[in-house]
């Protein structure tokens, strides 16, 4: 099966915006799945529901919101535009802030789940040889929370590739710009006679997606056996 | 690191004043510990020597208090100073292991230890008979073995106070007296003060040379050890110990045919114990329980008891919890012995302060080389 150059350009859209938009959403999801799993401060149920209401929301409220605070006359868009000359609608960026924001409670959530299995006394004696906080995070909680890491990345990822309601609001379908995978498709369905290459790009996306989970499950147990590597009797 | 003008070598004492509650639970201690040696804390569960411990540590705060390590100050709650736990260079050996199952017990030893320090890698890997262990991950050891990388890599991170809170818990009884014996010899190659916390009487006699007794969150005594089992007022709380004398003696001759072990505890006096392989020269810790001492008016002549002392009534007392029986207290030359009789044979004997008597010694058990 030989792709068009048009289906070329979604699956190259589809994972620039994929990668690029775990990428911004890895630091912070990973500070704020921190601050959940070790901390306990007062509003802390409320932090919790807004950084699920994507989850819940539908995607075209978020993509609406995202216009409504980046957009070139949005509170933070405004402000982007006049001092760094950024400007997010309808571009690939803005599809990747998008994605993002709806990937981000699937990141955070597998990864506060893991660290929140890290037993606190192995923090403790960390301490006690002489650590301080950073280093007992990145050499300690982070790598044994790797599973709960990998498992998050790879859900956000996936989320991101197959994000719609939110990229075609903030970001709209442009070809060659934002037009990822799931938008080449819709596209494809609203105009007649275009089933086949319909079907090819579902066939595309399911490739995709099956992949990616069958790659996020080989590293998970990669890393478990590390962790619990016996040696032969 | 020690700044003491009068005493160079001295490493300098621990003291603290402790006032916290915790629920229900009053913790309140002050305490002044020797700068050297072991420190045996000693006390049911529930007395507070956990949470003890974990304030030395500063992996707790309490509300009033203040910690000092030589001329470190460590807290002080009124002048708002709190030493973090990680800035504290306190050595901590846990009730589990705590070894890090991500890293080899090679990358467990190294973690804590400092880049500008003495490498006393190969030393301390030896002393602790670790080296095949090495390159294997935490989950494939042994819970002795465990034990024993937990105790090296406290060790490698260079502490000024090594803290243990009953690292033999959940050992087996081979494991455990193996165990023991390596950190009785620990104690004494690594010159850097120990705090032992432990429920287990027999394991602080063997290793304590200071004993705080603990109870529901207040110190009951802190002294020498030894000091403390002579001690006829704290016969009760101290009961799980075996009242006995620990005292030390030079090892003289080994004699081969019987298998016998003479030592000497100073001029005049000479013990001989089941045989030992301790070097002719070196000291014996040796400890001697109070029921296995007899009493006798004039030196017996044809006896099995090999050890015959002549000693003196120091002190002499009946207690409430015991009235079928005599607690005495012997001085031998400078040491003192602490025995127990029958009420009934010390009152047909006659004894009194200041009596002279012979002491027949039943039976005695090697503590540990010192």
């Amino acid at each position: 099966m030989t792709l068009s150059p048009a289906e070329w350009e979604a699956i190259r859209l589809s994972l620039l915006i994929g990668l690029a938009a775990v990428a911004w959403i890895l630091p912070p999801g990973i500070a704020v799945a921190w601050w959940l799993a070790r901390y306990d401060f007062r509003g802390k149920a409320l932090v919790d529901g807004l950084i699920h209401l994507p989850l819940v929301l539908p995607p075209v409220v978020v993509g609406y919101l995202l216009l409504v605070a980046l957009g070139r006359q949005g509170v933070v868009g405004q402000w982007l535009y006049a001092s760094l000359g950024v400007s997010l609608p309808f571009t690939w960026q803005g599809a990747a802030v998008a994605s993002g924001v709806m990937a981000f409670p699937l990141l955070v959530r597998a990864l506060r789940l893991s660290l929140e299995a890290v037993d606190p006394k192995l923090e403790a004696a960390a301490k006690t040889l002489g650590a301080n906080r950073w280093r007992i995070f990145t050499t300690i909680t982070l790598p044994l929370a790797v599973p709960g890491l990998l498992t998050g990345t790879v859900l956000a990822f996936a989320r991101a590739l197959s994000e719609f309601g939110a990229t075609i609001t903030f970001a709209s379908n442009i070809p060659g710009e934002t037009r990822t995978l799931p938008l080449a498709l819709y596209t494809l369905i609203q105009s007649p006679g275009q089933e086949a290459a319909a079907a090819r790009l579902c066939i595309l996306a399911i490739i995709i997606a099956l992949f990616s989970l069958v790659a996020s499950e080989w590293l998970a147990r990669r890393t478990k056996q590390r962790l619990q590597e016996r040696d032969v009797y | 690191m020690s700044i003491n003008p009068s005493s160079s070598t001295d490493i300098s004492p621990l003291s603290l004043s402790i006032d916290q509650r915790l629920g229900s639970f009053h913790l309140q201690a002050e305490l002044t510990l020797p700068g050297r040696g072991v420190t045996g804390i000693f006390g049911t569960s529930g007395s507070g020597k956990t949470s003890l411990l974990r304030l030395i540590a500063g992996l707790e705060r309490p509300e009033t208090g203040a910690i000092q390590l030589g001329d470190q100050v460590l807290l002080d709650t009124q002048r708002r100073i709190c030493v973090p736990a990680h800035k504290r260079r306190i050595g901590v050996v846990f009730q589990e292991a705590r070894l890090f199952p991500h890293y080899r017990v090679r990358g467990n030893l190294t973690y804590g230890m400092p880049t500008h320090a003495p490498d006393r890698f190969d030393e301390i890997v030896e002393l602790l008979g670790i080296a095949p262990l090495l390159e294997r991950m935490p989950g494939t050891l042994s819970g002795g073995e465990a034990r024993r990388v937990a105790i090296g890599r406290a060790l490698l991170s260079a502490p000024q106070l090594l803290l243990m809170d009953e690292p033999l818990t959940g050992l087996d009884g081979a494991r455990k007296e193996e165990l023991l014996r390596f950190i009785a010899r620990l104690t004494k190659q690594v010159d850097i003060p120990v705090i032992y916390v432990s429920h287990d009487p027999e394991e602080i006699s063997a290793i304590a040379d200071h004993l705080v007794l603990m109870k529901s969150g207040n110190i009951v005594a802190s002294a020498p050890l030894n000091h403390l089992l002579q001690r006829f007022d704290l016969t009760q709380e101290l009961g799980g110990f075996d009242a006995a004398s620990i005292i030390e003696g030079r090892v003289e001759q080994h004699d081969t045919r019987y298998h016998l072990t003479h030592l000497s505890l100073d001029e005049r006096h000479r013990l001989v114990i089941p045989g030992t392989s301790a070097p002719i020269g070196s000291y014996l810790r040796i400890r001697i329980l109070a029921r296995d001492i007899a009493l006798a008016l004039t030196p017996p002549l044809a006896t099995s008891y090999r050890n015959q002392l002549p000693a003196t009534i120091e002190a002499m007392t009946t207690l409430p919890i015991s009235p079928h029986s005599v607690e005495l207290l012997l001085s031998v030359g400078a040491n003192r012995l602490r025995a127990r009789l029958t009420r009934k044979s010390s009152d047909e004997m006659a004894l009194g302060v200041g009596k002279q008597v012979t002491a027949l010694i039943r039976s005695v058990s090697v503590s540990h080389y010192s």
